[in-house]
């Protein structure tokens, strides 16, 4: 199957800085990406790239084999075949929610506009409100308006810009996977920015994480969380911390829990990152670790504690564990060898 | 209140005096209605034979006159605010910064002062038409020049001065509107020019309609030009029935006439603006301007520099030439006399809204109630009111007064007392109260809603008096807003001219009167004196609004 977008090492500098270094990437048709960062990354500059309003300074963006953008040619974002829903919706406030739907499709008969206008509006599940004006419709509606209205001319691929930034918490992983069924259901390829790796996970088939302009790893949510490419992925998905640790001859890993250094018996110094559930709360253990901050979560309590070196771990423990801060808790400590990093801070096992 | 009305006697000192503060409100706000109450009841009648006579005459001329007058200046000031409002909303080419707050200066130029310079300029004997002849050694007659003094040239003399209310507000409409609203256009399929028509330019339109009705609200008060080019519309109308026909009834009753024409324009503008109140969905970046390049730039520049030269730098200059080739006869003790005349009035004015303002601002303030909404809303009502109209509702219960008095005087004392009340300053600094009483209220306001309660409380809290609040926190948050207010008010009273006209007392004359008949007798040049005076005067409020429109750049 070809690809539907392709980004082939885009480049974005504005004068001296460069928002977008090398970025490359491929989506199949009707796959989920998600360009997934911190604020600053470029994640936004780089769908802006894609819909056409920012130039590429190097590269090339093609979408179904047409080139949209390189150095010398860009291609006016109304010629490109690509939707987009803005942060804030960006709704026509002098156009009711049928007139906004219909915008794109001023090229479509009257009759033809309607009708897709009436089936957009099924889609959204948003008919009564045909005749509303933008003003007047919550959050969420406006938001299945503004979806309504990308997907109108039925563009090759959906941009998403922060899609749920605007709307209360407990809407947002709601309608991510309300939309995620929607644009699954009618195979739409869609490209997701998000700051938010909850929100990521749950539309997403396909994440790109970025790192200050760079593509730190692209993959599967379940391979950023279990097979993260660096210390950057490690630190910015999941929960953790991430400590040296030494490996023994054998392959094992082990926390300095005796003090041993590195260069001793033949053990090399490693960066490990530790998950919550790596360290297990076991009745029976002899390590005693230090309970340095403790959060209660419900069901668990989520437990930092000290290692006898100083470095701290995360651990958690049934809610029936309750140790207050400064007392011990009886662990096991079973550390990932692919969640190892050397020197560089690059995955030991790629 | 209602707390220390149960609680203690100081409270009950306490309500009182609220009650007795909006007592105040109401009467004042009674006081200023008197005008329009007169002029509107007028239509009740009784019709006198003058009035049926210019039903069957002119009436309609002043409709239709009023009508075109209307229609010209809404297209003139809409085309011109709306072309410049883009230029510099949504263009970068050489001295756009300049232009966009240089553009407001048209302002400053009252639209009777700038119609006799452009007459003295394109007249018969001007300088345009003099070279025209020369340079082609024509004769008079022998080519076509458009006649200036008709409807046209007024239609022309007012969009000019007049663009600027809609070239503010488009321009801040325009510089509102998020840039994703432009993106999500272009990405749904339109260029860039369909972009501008279909979203761009029909989400400004609430605040092109209050730009325009604003606007036209001035074309509907002005007496000046529409006089000085014999155009018959309604003001000079209800100045001739006055001074020709002595009629005081039915010039009321054609200003009533005229007052429903500016209460439909004052629905349109209410309206337009709380239709604005939607359009600011999202708060996302402002729209990036295009840089222009080569020719589009020069354009550009050309188009700005020439709606700025005719409507402000070339009247000002020709002005100034006129008072520099007169200044030996001008700089006279005369004009000191006038100079003086204008100031007193215009502070006088000024004093008295300001006081009012505060009065009803901080009634408003300490008991925002719908008592208080309404009297607020009567007050304010003059502003839209035409000058000509609130003179001769001034005039009806001021020689009303005087009739009674003299009456009576000479009935019990066998005396005279003339023109007690009607024929003096009071008069006029009434009708100025209410015309502009609007103007200082809206600063007051303004200022009072920065001074949250929770600082009042804040300030009692850390052991201040009320009267120490009052000098520590209100006036040094307000002094901006007050003096604001008494200097709007001061230069709107000094550009006035039909109010003062009708209500001036007998040879009490002022800059904008005299310029007014310098120049209806011709004497053009010797009306540049006041005329530039108050053209310079009236720069005080643009710069007031330039300063607040950097201030808000700077702020966003």
């Amino acid at each position: 199957m070809s690809n539907q977008l392709e980004l082939d090492q885009v480049c974005v500098r504005y004068g001296e800085v460069t928002a977008v270094e090398d970025a490359s990437l491929t989506l199949q048709p009707g796959a989920i990406g998600c360009l997934l960062g911190p604020s600053g990354c470029g994640k936004t500059t780089l769908l802006r790239a894609i819909a056409g309003f920012e130039p590429v300074s190097a590269g090339r963006i093609t979408l179904r084999g047409v080139t949209l953008s390189t150095p010398q040619r860009r291609l006016p974002p109304e010629q490109r075949r690509v939707g987009m829903v803005f942060q804030d919706f960006a709704l026509f406030p002098h156009l009711n929610v049928r007139d906004n739907i219909g915008f794109g499709l001023a090229t479509l008969p009257r009759k033809a506009r309607q009708e897709r206008v009436e089936s957009l509006l099924q889609l959204v599940a948003l008919s009564e409100y045909a005749d509303a004006w933008p003003h007047e419709l919550s959050g969420g509606q406006q938001q299945r308006v503004a979806l309504a209205r990308a997907l109108a001319p039925k563009p090759d691929i959906l941009l998403l810009d922060e899609p749920f930034s605007s709307l209360d918490t407990e809407l947002r992983t709601l309608l991510a996977a309300d939309i995620r069924e929607l644009l699954k259901r009618s195979a739409i390829t869609a490209l997701l920015v998000t700051h938010d790796q909850h929100e990521a996970f749950a539309m997403a088939d396909q994440i790109t994480l970025l790192h200050q302009g760079r593509v730190a790893q692209t993959g599967s949510p379940h391979e950023l969380y279990h097979r993260p490419a660096n210390t950057f992925v490690a630190a910015f998905i999941g929960e953790g911390s991430i400590i040296s640790a030494t490996m023994t001859g054998s392959g094992e890993l082990a926390p300095l829990i005796t003090g041993t250094r590195a260069g001793h018996d033949g053990a090399s110094s490693h960066q490990v990152l530790v998950r919550p559930g790596d360290v297990s709360y076991d009745a029976s253990s002899t390590l005693l670790l230090r309970v340095t901050r403790k959060t209660f979560r419900g069901a668990h309590f989520l437990y930092e504690l000290t290692l006898p070196d100083g470095q701290r771990v995360p651990c958690l423990a049934p809610g029936h564990i309750d140790v207050p801060a400064g007392g011990t808790l009886p662990v096991t400590v079973k550390l990932q060898p692919h969640l190892a990093f050397d020197g560089a801070g690059l995955a030991r096992s790629r | 209140m209602a707390i220390n009305h149960a609680v203690s006697t100081r409270g009950e000192a306490v309500t009182s005096a609220a009650w007795l503060w909006r007592l105040a409100m109401v009467i004042s706000a009674a006081v200023v209605a008197v005008p329009v109450v007169v002029i509107v009841a007028s239509l009740l009648g009784p019709y006198s034979a003058a009035w049926r006579h210019l039903f069957d005459t002119v009436l309609l001329d002043y409709v239709v006159n009023s009508l075109l007058l209307m229609l010209g200046v809404g297209v003139g000031t809409a085309l011109l605010g709306v072309s410049t409002a883009w230029l510099t909303a949504h263009c970068e080419f050489p001295g756009r910064r300049l232009f966009s707050w240089a553009l407001l200066l048209p302002m400053a130029m009252p639209a009777y002062i700038i119609a006799y310079t452009y007459t003295g300029l394109l007249d018969v004997a001007g300088p345009v038409q003099s070279s025209l002849r020369a340079g082609f050694d024509w004769q008079h007659g022998d080519y076509w020049f458009p006649e200036i003094r008709s409807l046209g040239g007024a239609i022309c003399m007012l969009s000019l001065v007049l663009y600027p209310y809609v070239y503010l507000l488009t321009r801040v409409a325009f510089v509102d509107q998020s840039a994703a609203l432009g993106e999500a256009s272009r990405s749904l399929g339109n260029s860039a020019s369909q972009t501008f028509f279909r979203v761009t330019l029909p989400m400004a339109r609430p605040a092109i309609a209050a730009g325009v009705s604003l606007a036209l609200m001035e074309t509907l008060a002005d007496y000046g030009t529409v006089a000085y080019f014999g155009v018959s519309a309604f003001t000079t109308g209800i100045f001739r029935t006055w001074y020709g026909l002595g009629e005081l009834q039915t010039a009321a009753q054609l200003a009533a006439c005229l007052l429903l024409f500016v209460i439909a324009l004052f629905a349109l503008e209410r309206r337009s603006r709380s239709r604005l109140r939607f359009h600011r969905l999202g708060t996302g970046r402002s729209t990036q301007r295009v840089r222009l390049q080569g020719w589009r730039a020069f354009t550009a520049l050309a188009a700005a520099l020439l709606v700025l030269t005719a409507g402000f730098l070339l009247p000002a200059a020709q002005l100034a030439a006129w008072t520099a080739q007169h200044y030996q006869n001008a700089f006279t003790t005369a004009f000191l006399a006038l100079l003086g005349n204008s100031f007193l009035l215009a502070a006088l004015a000024s004093l008295c809204c300001l006081l009012l303002a505060l009065l009803l601002g901080y009634g408003k303030r300490a008991h925002p109630g719908r008592l208080e909404a309404v009297t607020t809303r009567v007050a304010s009502m003059g502003y839209a009111v035409p000058g000509t109209v609130i003179a001769v509702g001034v005039m009806i219960p001021f020689a009303w007064a005087d009739n009674t008095l003299d009456h009576w005087l000479r009935q019990s004392f066998g005396v005279s007392s003339g023109l007690l009340v009607s024929g003096t300053l009071g008069a006029l600094v009434f009708a100025y109260v209410v015309r502009f009483l609007a103007v200082s209220l809206q600063s007051v306001e303004a200022g009072l809603t920065r001074i949250r309660p929770d600082l009042d409380e804040a300030a009692r809290s850390l052991g201040h008096t009320p009267l120490g609040v009052l000098r520590r926190i209100h006036l040094p948050m307000l002094r901006g807003s007050l003096l604001t207010a008494l200097l709007l008010v001061f230069v709107d009273v000094l550009k006035e001219l039909p109010t003062t006209l009708i209500l001036r007392p007998f040879k009490f004359n002022t800059l904008a009167v005299r310029a007014h008949e310098l120049a209806s007798d011709e004497r053009l040049a010797e009306a540049a004196l006041p005329a530039l005076a108050i053209v310079l005067i009236g720069l005080i409020p643009v710069i007031l609004l330039t300063r607040n429109m950097t201030k808000a750049a700077v702020d966003s």
